[in-house]
């Protein structure tokens, strides 16, 4: 396997990604939203199409930039030092990787569209609280050449800016994916003002209509195509919560050098001192984890849940605790909305839950592990 | 039948005729607590009366003497109320910070006639006080506040800025910390006073907190006067004053260590969830909140029998520090129950904001890691 480290393009990918997200979408920028009440950035993605974000796993005969999936959890841990609000992950990780694993023109077609910006995809997998794909409910029931799909959907990420939904649904012999557009008749989408002032939607099916055409994949055998984009998307939003976690480490280190109590600056403390340093500590360890699934992922996909599992059960905690620490070590202007910490501490409360959550990824782990 | 067993059946009676129907919901949140003060506009009539009525009784402050307007109440006879109000499930008619901080100082530091002045109106209800102890500088390291009282002739001059001030803008009087001499050390001129809001000079700027509600502000003194008569304690020695408040203050902000709001297992609670005790994992945290919950409520009544004879003094930041650190143990947990449902802010009846809100437990009234230095420094007598 490539090394663990950073290779020199992958550091000048995210020294690059660095400078245009501090411009384009410092912490501000998720304010800014929050204020407006505005969730998603038409400009901002356009941007990222730009830069060849968006193509990022898109085949260059699509006229993506397919660098891959360390590459994209590069540019996701940057975005989350700083927050970014964006579709990047349920349109450019987890429905071209879904979409790569069909080989037609229309997949092909999706793949062109993602890479350009001009189509937003969501994953409508979920339906209760917590994550399990496989206990989909949503029916698809044969009518005709086609079907017919009754039921409800919770928290689809990017739901309500998405044009197309990536939508799990129980059919005669198992699970099946459909495409389909956002708008078709029988949809209709919630916003579920969620803490972290993103995208999300709930969405209730009624007798939608879905053709053979609309199936991605084969009928009943989604998770040929939905495992892939979910370990993916999952591999993705880990390195998103390291960056969190990092951003979050950053802005309280500087603070413990900055705030002075009883005439010293507060990280002369040592009681502070060890928790920072230990926080570090963890966040040491969940990087190697995050580069690790970035690599299983570019290099043998099919064997890469416990790689990505176990990183997204390490970023889970450790930006758990970077937040709770970030707030914390503040003292009462943590607290404050006015102060960007509260952000953090809201995004990592959500990102511990979608895609599958401490318990369920651990659990992975553990199974793999063969205990 | 014994004294407290007549005791508990007049009360029982009383109880039964006099707590109005809506107050016997055992609700207790944000929305539902009556705070009192000559702004307060009550919910209900229902609300309105049984504050009333408790008032008449004195027992808003059941263990406050009558003198002041409390109900002069024994520690057993006290408990009874408390038992007796929660087998009906009934309101707490009335919280503040009259009650829970500035109370206890002033019985303990104020002179007979400051107790006449300002207690029974707190009992009732009518007055609402804040306070005014944190400054942007002076946090943690509490002893090195700025805000100043000059002496001018019978009254202090008052300038000065306070920070993280909770309802300032809802409050009638603030008690607050003020330097009157400023070549002391700095624990040495510190004066504890009583500053009337409406006076000319006082304002407030409410700051929003990261749950969403804003029930805190700055607080600006510009050439306030006071008259010094409004002096708790000795001039200068107001760290005395100000160091007893806050252990009663440490008690207050633990009880949420004892449990959930409605005496609720956090178990029950993340079994009504969905998926809430679906797992090992969470079934197992909740059974040690449980555990660790019990036998903190026990702790809470303990340190409380203890007082009866002699105050508590360091070992409430014992109270505070588990207490706290508990309380957001509990909401962690009840928002991994919730799973995706409860990250939307209407989410299981604003269990998000709630969780917000318990994060700044181990912030407010001295921090976790104050509280340690505490228990290691004067309970342990560690060097440092
Ligand atoms: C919701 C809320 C309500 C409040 N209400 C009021 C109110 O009504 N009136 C009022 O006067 N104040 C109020 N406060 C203020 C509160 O008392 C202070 O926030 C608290 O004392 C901490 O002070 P600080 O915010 O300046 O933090 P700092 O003192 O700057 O502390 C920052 C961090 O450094 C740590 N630290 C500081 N010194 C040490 C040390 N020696 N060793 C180890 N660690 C240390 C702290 O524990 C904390 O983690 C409220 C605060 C909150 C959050």
């Amino acid at each position: 396997m490539t090394s663990l480290q950073k290779t020199e393009d992958e550091v000048m990918l995210a020294d690059a990604a660095r400078s245009f997200l501090d411009d384009a979408a410092p912490i501000g920028h998720l304010r800014k939203m929050r204020d407006e009440c505005r969730t998603y950035d038409a400009e901002l993605w356009s941007q990222m199409a730009e830069l060849g974000w968006t193509g990022v796993l898109v085949p260059e005969s699509a006229g993506g930039s397919d660098m891959g999936h360390a590459a994209a959890g590069i540019l996701a841990e940057e975005m989350g030092k700083t927050l970014v609000s964006s579709p990047f992950l349920s349109t450019a990780v987890m429905a071209a990787t879904a979409l790569r694993q069909v080989a037609d023109d229309r997949a092909s077609d999706a793949l062109r569209k993602i890479a350009e910006g001009q189509v937003i995809y969501a994953l409508a997998v979920d339906e209760t609280s917590k994550h399990e794909p496989d206990a989909a409910e949503l029916a698809a029931t044969p009518d005709g050449n086609g079907f017919r799909l009754s039921g409800t959907k919770t928290f689809a990420c990017d739901g309500m800016a998405a044009d197309r939904l990536l939508v799990l649904a129980k059919t005669d012999e198992g699970l099946t994916l459909f495409d389909l557009p956002a708008n078709r008749d029988g949809i209709n989408r919630d916003p579920m003002d969620l803490i972290d002032s993103r995208d999300a939607a709930r969405i209730t099916f009624e007798d939608v209509a879905a053709t053979g055409d609309d199936v991605l994949g084969q009928v009943d055998d989604a998770m040929t195509v939905l495992k892939p984009a979910l370990e993916a998307g999952q591999a993705a939003l880990a390195a998103e919560m390291a960056g969190l976690a990092a951003g979050a480490l950053d802005m309280t280190v500087g603070y413990l050098k900055e705030r002075k109590q009883f005439g010293v600056p507060i990280g002369a403390f040592q009681a502070l001192q060890h928790r920072a340093a230990h926080l570090w500590c963890e966040a040491e360890v969940t990087a190697s984890a995050i580069t690790n699934a970035g690599r299983m992922l570019d290099e043998n996909a099919a064997e890469a849940t416990l790689a990505v599992s176990l990183a997204k059960a390490r970023a889970t905690k450790t930006a758990e605790l970077a937040v709770k620490e970030g707030v914390q070590m503040h003292g009462g202007i943590g607290m404050t909305d006015a102060y960007d910490m509260g952000f953090y501490m809201k995004r990592a409360r959500v990102a511990a839950e979608w895609l599958g959550d401490y318990g369920y990824h651990a659990g992975k782990v553990a199974a793999l592990r063969g205990f | 039948m014994d004294d407290l067993a007549a005791f508990r059946a007049e009360m029982r009676a009383w109880l039964d005729i006099n707590c109005p129907e809506e107050m016997r919901d055992g609700q207790v949140t944000e929305e539902t607590i009556c705070w009192g003060g000559k702004r307060w506009k009550f919910t209900s009539d229902a609300q309105r009366i049984w504050l009333d009525r408790m008032a008449a009784k004195g027992w808003t402050v059941p263990s406050w003497p009558e003198a002041y307007g409390g109900g002069g109440l024994s520690r057993a006879q006290d408990k009874i109320l408390k038992e007796e109000m929660a087998r009906i499930n009934a309101r707490s008619p009335l919280e503040s910070f009259g009650i829970w901080m500035l109370g206890p100082a002033l019985l303990h530091f104020g002179t007979h006639e400051q107790k006449l002045e300002y207690l029974p109106p707190i009992a009732r209800g009518e007055v609402r006080w804040c306070q005014g102890y944190s400054e942007p500088g002076a946090g943690s390291d509490l002893a090195s506040v700025q805000t100043k009282a000059e002496i001018d002739s019978d009254h202090y001059l008052v300038n000065g800025q306070k920070v993280w001030t909770s309802y300032a803008d809802k409050a009638d009087w603030i008690f607050a910390l003020v330097r009157t001499d400023k070549d002391a050390p700095k624990h040495k001129g510190i004066s504890f006073i009583l500053i009337d809001m409406s006076t000319e000079g006082v304002s407030t700027r409410p700051i929003r907190l990261i749950s969403g509600k804003s029930p805190f502000c700055e607080t600006f003194f510009d050439n306030v006067r006071t008259p010094r008569h409004q002096r708790v304690g000795d001039e200068n020695r107001g760290w005395d004053v100000a160091k007893y408040l806050l252990t009663h203050e440490r008690e207050m902000i633990s009880g949420g260590g004892g449990g959930l709001l409605g005496g609720r297992p956090v178990g029950a609670v993340l079994a009504e969830m969905a998926h809430g005790l679906d797992t090992a994992d969470r079934r197992a945290a909740a059974m040690e909140c449980e555990v660790d919950s019990l036998a903190m409520a026990l702790t809470l009544e303990r340190y409380k029998d203890q007082a009866e004879t002699q105050p508590i003094g360091d070992a409430s930041a014992m109270l505070k520090y588990y207490g706290t650190e508990l309380n957001k143990r509990r909401h962690e947990l009840m928002m991994e129950g919730g799973g995706s449902d409860a990250l939307a802010w209407d989410g299981h009846d604003g269990l998000p904001s709630d969780w917000l809100r318990t994060k700044a437990n181990s912030i407010e009234g001295g921090t976790s890691e104050v509280m340690l230095s505490i228990i290691s420094r004067r309970v342990l007598e560690l060097p440092g």
